[in-house]
């Protein structure tokens, strides 16, 4: 038995793509690096590195969806709304290259379009997407963790469009864009309700035992009943 | 519940997670690999360079047997991991912070 391959191999995006989506990645990551300089309280920065370790573990754990494929977590929903969104992307960046490097699970050639869909684009529109759920849903533990379900959700299909933009710009293969784009929103929109299920039980465990310590639930008036 | 608990438990609940549920992974193709076979693009990928790697696929090159190989593949991960991720954001935080108890 095999553990199934991950992430965007090498080959499937032509060398430009590739290097333009590695000089986006870096640039947000250094952006995160900055951020999360200003936004990463000394006292959570274990947390921090705990969802690294965390995130590259559930990544092992590949769920069935139907048809003879599996999912497994991004972590970037997770992420952003445990420790804020730039120690977020840089949480989910660590277990990438420690993939790429040692578990040749993503090319290296690669590992810019891997960063820029799953670090970059899933943890930054998942935050997005919460802060904005945030502000409508009701003020309580109920509307908190169903902006988390909804943003984590949403975060699996968004990172299979961008797979989807970068393969309509560089991809190897000629293929139709409408088949790609249907085949890959297809299957993540299954995907994400895996993604969805395990980053509400593990927001609403970190909740329950110290909200205080959950990114998106400081700087905000709500009251989580406890 | 003290953060260095929190992070404690979290910590063996990932060892856990990767040394032994890893084990009962589907091993189906995941959804970029499965919509790769199906629309058929999956021939263009190439092995990464370290393919080779004794840690290539989530198992230990040597180990034969599969639940034990995965397990320690699991293990090496997440302590690299936490090397790297501990490390990495003991130097990236808010230093002017007011301690949250």
């Amino acid at each position: 038995m095999k553990l199934p391959q991950m992430h965007i191999p090498d080959g499937f995006i032509n060398a430009q793509i590739s290097v333009l989506a590695l000089v986006i990645s870096a640039v947000f990551v250094y952006v995160a690096l900055q951020g999360a300089k200003r936004q990463l309280d000394e006292k959570v920065a274990p947390l921090a590195g705990l969802s690294a370790v965390f995130i590259f573990a559930m990544q092992m754990i590949n769920f069935p969806v139907a048809a003879g494929t599996s999912g497994h977590l991004i972590g970037g929903a997770l992420a952003a709304i445990l420790i804020g969104p730039w120690a977020g992307v840089l949480a989910v960046t660590v277990v990438l290259i420690v993939q790429a490097l040692v578990f040749a699970d993503g090319g290296l050639t690669a590992i810019g379009l891997n960063v820029l869909n799953m670090s970059v684009m899933a943890t930054l529109m998942a935050w997005i997407i919460f802060r904005l759920l945030q502000r409508m849903f009701p003020k309580n533990r109920i509307g908190f963790l169903s902006a988390t379900a909804i943003a984590a959700y949403l975060s699996v299909p968004l990172s299979a469009i961008g797979f989807t933009i970068e393969f309509a710009l560089g991809g190897t293969a000629a293929i139709e864009l409408s088949t790609v784009l249907g085949a890959m929103v297809g299957v993540h929109a299954v995907i994400g309700l895996g993604e969805a299920i395990i980053t509400v039980l593990t927001i609403s465990a970190v909740l329950s035992v110290r909200k205080d310590l959950v990114f998106g639930a400081t700087n905000s008036k709500i009251s989580l009943g406890k | 519940m003290e953060t260095k608990k929190i992070v404690s438990i979290g910590f063996v609940a990932s060892l856990f997670v990767a040394a032994f549920i890893s084990f009962y992974a589907s091993s189906h193709p995941d959804g970029l690999e499965f919509v790769a076979e199906q629309i058929g693009f999956l021939n263009t990928a190439k092995d990464s360079a370290v393919a080779t790697s004794p840690l290539a696929n989530y198992s230990f090159a040597g180990i034969e047997n599969e639940r034990l190989s995965i397990a320690v593949a699991g293990l090496v991960g997440v302590g690299l991991t936490a090397l790297f991720g501990f490390g990495l954001f003991s130097m990236v935080k808010k230093k002017d912070s007011s301690p949250r108890k």
